[in-house]
């Protein structure tokens, strides 16, 4: 019955099994879920074994074997969200729809999930209905959503006002807002398009990389390795066939700067994603865009048409002989793990996303094999700037060891959550202040996997060598339990987790327990030396960045708050408090109709 | 000096690791001169006769008598020492765990092929210890000063443990001793 569509969108992308994620997610928006008779017919026509594509549609959150509703709703359930109310949101929808979280109406329309952050923190709560983002959802407006749900209305019809900027653009016609709280001098600056572009053409690649270096611009996504030299490497390693990847999949819960970049100044990351092209010898470009931000995607399509009609991407751009680059858009499907530059390679592919195993690094065997430059959506955008103004105008903004401008998503107990572009160097005090947060607690700074700090280190400043971020600031005063929330984040590597090595599969299962006891009150002293250990581990062994990072919420916690676990901790006397007998034998006792012996006085 | 004394038991194991215990062959004379036996089923006492320095547990908890066995032992010994991979982790009983325990009962007693009951009486005499819910490993339960993995682990592992423990010297312990692959 399916053979049809499905034959059709497999030759859309010319049976390729590498495309595996475009012909997968298409199928799944068509069909409302791919069954094992249509994975059947997938593989066939790619010529791939079936256990492949199975192994994709099982790894991605939004992809699924089992038929889902027409409408599929995905309440945010990340921690910023949970603070603003979500919880109470969900009980509306629950109730109105009449089904709980995980189930679809009789009448097949509609399907309730939870999902983690949607890149919404500062107009949280919000949902994700089919790809139509709906936010600052208050309980009337919930009802309102599943009451018009209910009777059948198409989510894009939910949108009522539109958001500002280009978020009231046709081809988006969302209701998000952009919330640009603090403009600098880089990304959200006054600029023409394409300058940096025009320049680099005029110059060598070598001369380009020399500026670059000049610049000491470093990767934004978090881990800062010096772009001038990824590129390097990547342009000096053997291969005809070289690779430009940005990776706009900002999956880290807090953060949500790339959707504005991606909404507001997307011509400025695609000229940075062509001098990338030009300097390494690339010729193609993917930007891999999470799932999350489906919505944007025929806009960005458009924008890139736009280029390639003006002769900005294409053949001999811009009249330069045998300077060829194009850009295709990815779109991911809900796995945190894809942020992961390896693992979002794997993707791109049409795999799971599964981390690969380094050496070889991206820039000697990436995407398909060929050298890949894998970079930030905010450091294409800093490339295409430095070559307009020059590295050492770049050199002389931020601090020292680290230039720019850094975009921070504030977001959490503030008067002003939105998108700040601040100079390197910024200290944690100026930010609480300009964002209007009071009376605050703890910061998350560079999201879960970063680090949750107190007062004693609000006068440390965002750069490199002393708070490295991606950008995820979240915000929690004096009313927040911490401990309840480094729970929550756990709660999120767990899900998020791959499961290739067992350190980060089951090691954080383990920690998300133990504090878990600790929270409920049944920890003990020797617990606290435990989290310490296994979470020293779990970073130690793990096979890729996901693993070596999730602990820190409780290792962070533990540094910072060790006051708040030692409330909660008992002394040790050999038992373990977490332990229930009486839990553990009402399953016999109910079977067998009697009550323990043993056990029975202490009752 | 009285001599320090030592405490065995079997869980939910399959007394594979006290075999193993066995095995360490004439160097259990040895073992003697170093330490005296209390509760254990080697001697056959039942009851704690006193404070024992180390407690060895075999197999995890997997009825209420387990757990009962497993804190009187927490309750008298200085150092207990989780030997072999079903106290440590639950192992072979603990593959019932994805199983609900009322499944398990059925099979056991009512469905299974090899099974003629027909009362489809599940046995529920007062002396037979109620089942848990899941098999528990030991230190879910209480705690646990070392563990000595194997199935069962090797008779030097445990002559090495308890030598370098009453010596109260570090353990070392060869790679080809606890490697499992």
């Amino acid at each position: 019955m399916n053979d049809k569509i499905i034959s059709q969108v497999c030759s859309t992308y010319n049976n390729n099994k590498t495309r595996m994620m475009d012909i997968v997610t298409t199928l799944n928006k068509q069909l409302g879920g791919i069954d094992d008779e249509s994975i059947d017919l997938i593989a066939k026509a790619t010529g791939s074994p079936r256990v492949l594509v199975e192994s994709t549609i099982s790894f991605y959150s939004f992809l699924s074997k089992d038929k889902k509703g027409d409408v599929v709703v995905r309440l945010c359930n990340d921690v910023v969200d949970n603070m603003q109310g979500a919880k109470e949101i969900k009980e509306v929808f629950e109730q109105e729809l009449g089904i709980k979280c995980g189930e679809t109406t009789e009448d097949g329309k509609v399907t309730l999930e939870e999902t983690p952050c949607i890149g919404m923190c500062d107009q949280a709560p919000a949902a994700l209905i089919n790809e139509t983002v709906v936010t600052s959802l208050t309980k009337d407006k919930a009802k309102q959503v599943a009451q018009d749900l209910k009777g059948g209305a198409a989510a894009e019809t939910l949108v009522k006002d539109l958001g500002d900027g280009n978020n009231a653009n046709d081809l988006v016609k969302s209701m998000v807002n952009n919330n640009v709280k603090k403009k600098g001098e880089v990304i959200f600056a006054d600029r023409e398009d394409n300058v940096g572009l025009k320049a680099a053409i005029e110059k060598t690649p070598e001369s380009i990389i020399e500026d670059l270096k000049i610049s000491k611009l470093r990767g934004r996504g978090g881990a800062g390795f010096p772009t001038g030299l990824k590129w390097a490497f990547t342009r000096s390693a053997d291969g005809d066939n070289k690779t430009v990847i940005c990776n706009a999949d900002e999956g880290e819960p807090g953060t949500f700067k790339d959707r504005v970049i991606l909404t507001e100044e997307c011509n400025l990351l695609f000229e940075g994603m062509t001098i990338g092209g030009y300097v390494i010898g690339a010729e193609t470009g993917i930007i891999y865009l999470r799932g999350e931000y489906a919505y944007l995607k025929v806009f960005l399509e458009d924008a890139l048409d736009k280029r390639r009609e003006a002769n900005l991407l294409g053949k001999n751009i811009l009249g330069k002989d045998g300077f060829n680059f194009d850009i295709r858009i990815q779109l991911g499907a809900g796995a945190y793990i894809c942020g992961e530059e390896s693992s979002l390679i794997s993707s791109c592919e049409g795999l799971r996303g599964d981390p690969k195993t380094r050496p070889p690094f991206p820039a000697q065997k990436g995407y398909l094999q060929t050298p890949t430059a894998v970079n930030n959506v905010e450091t294409f955008c800093s490339v295409a700037r430095i070559l307009e103004k020059g590295g050492v105008w770049f050199a002389e903004i931020g601090t020292e060891a680290s230039p720019g401008t850094k975009l921070l998503s504030i977001s959490g107990d503030c008067d002003n959550p939105g998108v700040y572009e601040f100079e390197f160097g910024v200290t944690i005090n100026d930010m609480l202040s300009e964002s209007g947060a009071k009376d605050t607690k703890a910061v998350l700074v560079g999201g879960p996997s970063g680090q949750i700090i107190g007062k004693d280190d609000f006068d440390k400043a965002i750069c490199y060598d002393d708070l490295a971020t991606g950008g995820a600031i979240v915000v929690f005063n004096s009313t927040r339990d911490i401990l309840k929330i480094a729970l929550e984040y756990m709660e999120f590597f767990v899900e998020e987790s791959c499961g290739y090595c067992t350190p980060c599969r089951a090691g954080n299962v383990l920690l998300r327990n133990c504090l878990e006891n600790i929270v409920e009150g049944k920890g003990q002293t020797t617990d606290l030396k435990y989290l310490e250990e296994l979470g020293e581990s779990v970073q130690f062994s793990s096979r890729c960045g996901l693993g070596q990072t999730s602990p820190n919420p409780i290792l962070s916690t533990l540094k910072n708050f060790k006051a708040d676990y030692e409330a909660l901790v008992k002394e040790d006397d050999g038992f373990n408090p977490a332990f229930d007998i009486n839990k553990a034998l009402s399953v016999a006792e109910d079977i067998q109709g009697r009550k323990s012996v043993i056990f029975n006085e202490n009752h | 000096m009285t001599k320090p004394k030592i405490a065995t038991t079997s869980l939910a194991g399959c007394f594979g690791c006290h075999m193993s215990i066995l095995d360490i062959d004439e160097r259990i004379l040895q073992l003697v001169e170093l330490v005296d036996f209390d509760k254990s089923p080697v001697d056959d006492i039942k009851k704690f006769t006193g404070r024992c320095l180390v407690g060895i547990i075999e197999g995890g908890c997997c009825n209420e008598d387990n757990v009962h066995v497993l804190k009187y032992f927490r309750e008298n010994c200085d150092v207990l020492i989780a030997l072999g991979d079903c106290a440590i982790n639950g192992c072979i009983p603990s593959m019932r765990n994805e199983i609900p325990l009322k499944e398990c009962f059925d099979e056991a007693y009512k469905d299974g092929p090899t099974v003629y009951n027909p009362e489809g009486i599940i046995p529920n005499d007062p002396e037979i210890p109620l089942v848990l819910d899941r098999v528990y490993p030991c230190s879910e339960v209480v705690k646990i000063d070392y563990h000595l993995p194997g199935c069962p682990p090797n008779a030097d592992i445990i002559w090495e443990a308890l030598v370098a423990l009453l010596n109260n010297k570090p353990l070392d312990l060869p790679y080809e001793l606890v490697k499992y692959d």
